[in-house]
C-alpha cells in the first residue's frame, strides 16, 4: 500500500494542455456516420408516405394530395429507419444536431406542383404523351 | 439448455414443488406473468449452473396464490410487482407493500380487460 | 438498550446515478435493516409491445436504459430470431459480439469514475471518464450515435464496420489499455482506497446463492458462472474464463470489474482476428409464434429476455429480468451491520441502473 500512486499522473497533467475542447468557439468535427438530422431532395420526393408510415416515433407526416412533407424536428430520435425505407433514396442524414430551441418546431417541405395528367383512364387512351413525370430514378 | 423445459403444475402444488427445488441447489431466477385469454399464467425460472427449468401455474382472476418468499427470500420484489401490474392476489409475502411499489395511476394496468 | 431511528436515504442522493429510495433502521450508526422502495422512473415499456409492430419495437427496446442500451436491443432481437428460427450469418453474430463487449469496456470505465466520484476522490474521477471518452469516440466512428446505437435489427445488423474501421478501433484498444495500467494501480494499491474499500460490505458464497445475487456482484463472492459461456453471439469461438475472487468485499467487486476491461480488450482482439466475411443480415418474412427465454450477459449481470408471440405482428409480451432487479434483494442483506456512512458506497458497488429496473 502506498500513497504516491497518483503522483506522476498528477503532475503529467500540470504539463499538458487541457483535455476538452473550447467548444463553441473551437468547432466540433463529427465523424462521417454521426446521426444528426434528417434533410430530403423535394425534388425526387413521391409522397408515397413509406417513411411516415416507418417512423417509430411518428415524427414523419406526408400529404399526398397536397404534396408537402413535414418532420417534427424534436420527435425524431434520429433512428435512420426511413433513410432505409425511402424507395426514391431521397432522404439522407446529416451530422449536425438540432439547435435546441424554446417551441417544438415543425420543418415542412413542399414539393413542386405536379403536372397535369391526362384524365383518361390506363385501359383506354394511350395516345396522349405524360408531359414532365415526377422525377424519375 | 437455453429454453428450459416448462412443467405445468396447480396452484395448490407450487409450495411443495419450490421446496424440491431449493433442496436440490437450484435459485431463483425470475417470475413472469403473462394475461391469457382465460386467465394469468404465472412462470417461476429456476436456475442451477448453467440450466434453466421453469413452472407454470394458471391463476384464474379472483384466485389467491400463496407466496414463495419464506423459501425463497429474494421472491419479494418479483411477486409486489406482478400484484402491481396484473391485480394477482398473493398472500403472506414477507415485504408486501400493499400495491404501493410502483406509483401508477392506473390500478392493474396489464389486467385482463372485461369483453 | 440503543436507541433505532430511521434515516432515508435517496432518491436525491449526490453518489446515485438514478433515483432509488431506501428507509435504513439504525441503531446507533450501524445500520440494522433497509426497505426499499423502487418506481420513481416506472415508464411502463413493456406495455409498448402492444401497440407497436414488433420490428419497430427494437429502437424502445434499446431505450430502457442509456448505459446497457445495446445489450438490450440485441437480447430483444436474439429472442425473436429464436422464436422464427432465423439463422444469423456469422460476420452479424461476430459484429454484435464486438459491439457488446465496447458496451462492457464503456460501463464498466463508468462505473469506475463513479465509484471515485463516491469516495470523493475527483481527479481520479475524471482521469477514468477521460478514457471513456475515447470508448465514445470509437462508438460514434463506427455506429453513429454515442449512446444509444441503433444497430440492432430482427435478422442482423444494420451497419458494418470495414476493415480500416476494425484497424482504428485496435489502435484505440492499445492506447485505453496503456492508460488503464496507470489507472488500476491507484485503485487497486492506493492506501486511502484501501482503506474504504477492504472489508466492507462482505457478502459470503452461500448468501450470494441464496439471494439471488447475479453478475460481478455473485462472481466476487466466488461462484464462477458467466453466461456468455451459454454460446450465443460469437463467443463460442472465442476463449475465455470468468474471472472471480474469494474475498466478496468491494474491493473484490472492484478488482474484478477491472479485469473484466482487460478481459473484454482481449476478446475484441480474438474477434477482430477472426471475423469473417460476408452479409450482415438476412431479410426476415413472416410474423412470430412461440414463446422464448434468452438470457445474455449484461455488464452488470444475466438478464432474461422473456418474449412470447402469438402469430400477429404484435407480441403478446415481453419481460426483461434486469440485472440489478435480482441484485436489490441481496444488497439489502449486505447493508445488514454496516456502517452509515458506508452505505453509499455498497450500493454503488453492485452498479445500480435503476432505469433497467423498473422499465
Amino acid at each position: 500500500m502506498s500513497i504516491m500512486n497518483f503522483t506522476k499522473t498528477v503532475v503529467k497533467n500540470l504539463f499538458s494542455k487541457p483535455a476538452t475542447r473550447m467548444y463553441p468557439q473551437q468547432p466540433r468535427n463529427y465523424p462521417a456516420r454521426t446521426r444528426g438530422h434528417i434533410e430530403i431532395d423535394i425534388d425526387s420526393c413521391i409522397f408515397c408516405g413509406m417513411c411516415s408510415r416507418k417512423c417509430p416515433t411518428g415524427a414523419i407526416t406526408v400529404t399526398r394530395p397536397q404534396r408537402t412533407w413535414s418532420i417534427k424536428r424534436f420527435s425524431c430520435i434520429q433512428c435512420g429507419y426511413c433513410v432505409e425505407s425511402c424507395p426514391k433514396k431521397c432522404l439522407s442524414m446529416h451530422q449536425t444536431y438540432t439547435e435546441p430551441d424554446g417551441v417544438k418546431r415543425t420543418d415542412t417541405f413542399a414539393g413542386p406542383p405536379q403536372a397535369a395528367k391526362p384524365a383518361a383512364p390506363k385501359a383506354g387512351v394511350p395516345a396522349a404523351p405524360k408531359a414532365e413525370a415526377p422525377a424519375a430514378p | 439448455m437455453q429454453n428450459g423445459e416448462i412443467l405445468t403444475i396447480q396452484p395448490e402444488d407450487l409450495l411443495s414443488e419450490c421446496l424440491k427445488r431449493k433442496e436440490e441447489g437450484y435459485r431463483l431466477v425470475q417470475i413472469s406473468s403473462v394475461t391469457t385469454k382465460e386467465s394469468y399464467e404465472l412462470t417461476y425460472s429456476f436456475g442451477k449452473g448453467y440450466e434453466l427449468s421453469h413452472l407454470r401455474i394458471e391463476a384464474e382472476p379472483g384466485a389467491k396464490i400463496m407466496s414463495i418468499s419464506h423459501i425463497y427470500e429474494c421472491a419479494f420484489l418479483y411477486e409486489n410487482e406482478i400484484h402491481d401490474l396484473f391485480g394477482v392476489d398473493i398472500e403472506l409475502i414477507t415485504l408486501d407493500y400493499h400495491g404501493n411499489l410502483y406509483r401508477i395511476g392506473q390500478k392493474a394496468p396489464y389486467q385482463k380487460k372485461e369483453e | 438498550m440503543s436507541t433505532r431511528s430511521v434515516v432515508p436515504f435517496g432518491p436525491q442522493h449526490p453518489v446515485l446515478p438514478e433515483p432509488i429510495h431506501l428507509d435504513l433502521v439504525l441503531e446507533d450508526e450501524k445500520v440494522v435493516e433497509a426497505i426499499p422502495s423502487i418506481g420513481f422512473i416506472h415508464r411502463g415499456l413493456e406495455k409498448l409491445v402492444e401497440k407497436k409492430d414488433f420490428n419497430d419495437y427494437v429502437f424502445v427496446a434499446e431505450r430502457i436504459c442509456g448505459i446497457c442500451s445495446f445489450m438490450h436491443g440485441m437480447g430483444y432481437c436474439e429472442s425473436v430470431e429464436h422464436i422464427m428460427n432465423v439463422e444469423l450469418p456469422p460476420r452479424a453474430r461476430y459484429l454484435r459480439t464486438i459491439w457488446a463487449e465496447m458496451s462492457r469496456i464503456h460501463s464498466h470505465t463508468l462505473w469506475l469514475g463513479l465509484l471515485a466520484d463516491a469516495f470523493g476522490f475527483d481527479s481520479l474521477f475524471m482521469q477514468t471518464w477521460r478514457i471513456r471518452e475515447k470508448i465514445l469516440d470509437m462508438f460514434e466512428y463506427t455506429t453513429g450515435g454515442r449512446v444509444i446505437f441503433s444497430v440492432n435489427k430482427i435478422g442482423g445488423q444494420r451497419k458494418d464496420m470495414d476493415a480500416e474501421a476494425l484497424k482504428k478501433l485496435l489502435a484505440a484498444l492499445d492506447e485505453i489499455e496503456k492508460d488503464l495500467h496507470s489507472i488500476t494501480k491507484t485503485f487497486l494499491n492506493d492506501s486511502t482506497v484501501n482503506t474504504r474499500l477492504r472489508g466492507v460490505g462482505v457478502m459470503t458464497k452461500q448468501q450470494a446463492h441464496d439471494f439471488g445475487a447475479v453478475g460481478p456482484f455473485m462472481r466476487a463472492s466466488g461462484i464462477g458462472l458467466d453466461m456468455r459461456n451459454l454460446g450465443y453471439g460469437a463467443y463460442p469461438d472465442l476463449e475465455f474464463e470468468p474471472i472471480t475472487s474469494e474475498e466478496g468485499d468491494s474491493y473484490a467487486r472492484t478488482y474484478v470489474r477491472i479485469q473484466e476491461i482487460f478481459q473484454s480488450i482481449n476478446l475484441i482482439r480474438q474477434a477482430v482476428a477472426k471475423i469473417p466475411d460476408g452479409e450482415i443480415a438476412v431479410p426476415v418474412k413472416g410474423f412470430p409464434k412461440g414463446e422464448y427465454f434468452m438470457r445474455v450477459e449484461q455488464p452488470r449481470g444475466e438478464a432474461i429476455y422473456y418474449v412470447k408471440a402469438n402469430g400477429t405482428k404484435f407480441l403478446d409480451r415481453m419481460r426483461v429480468r434486469t440485472p440489478t432487479f435480482a441484485n436489490i434483494p441481496a444488497m439489502l442483506e449486505m447493508l445488514k451491520g454496516c456502517q452509515l456512512a458506508d452505505v453509499p458506497i455498497l450500493i454503488l458497488t453492485i452498479d445500480p441502473c435503476i432505469s433497467c429496473t423498473e422499465r
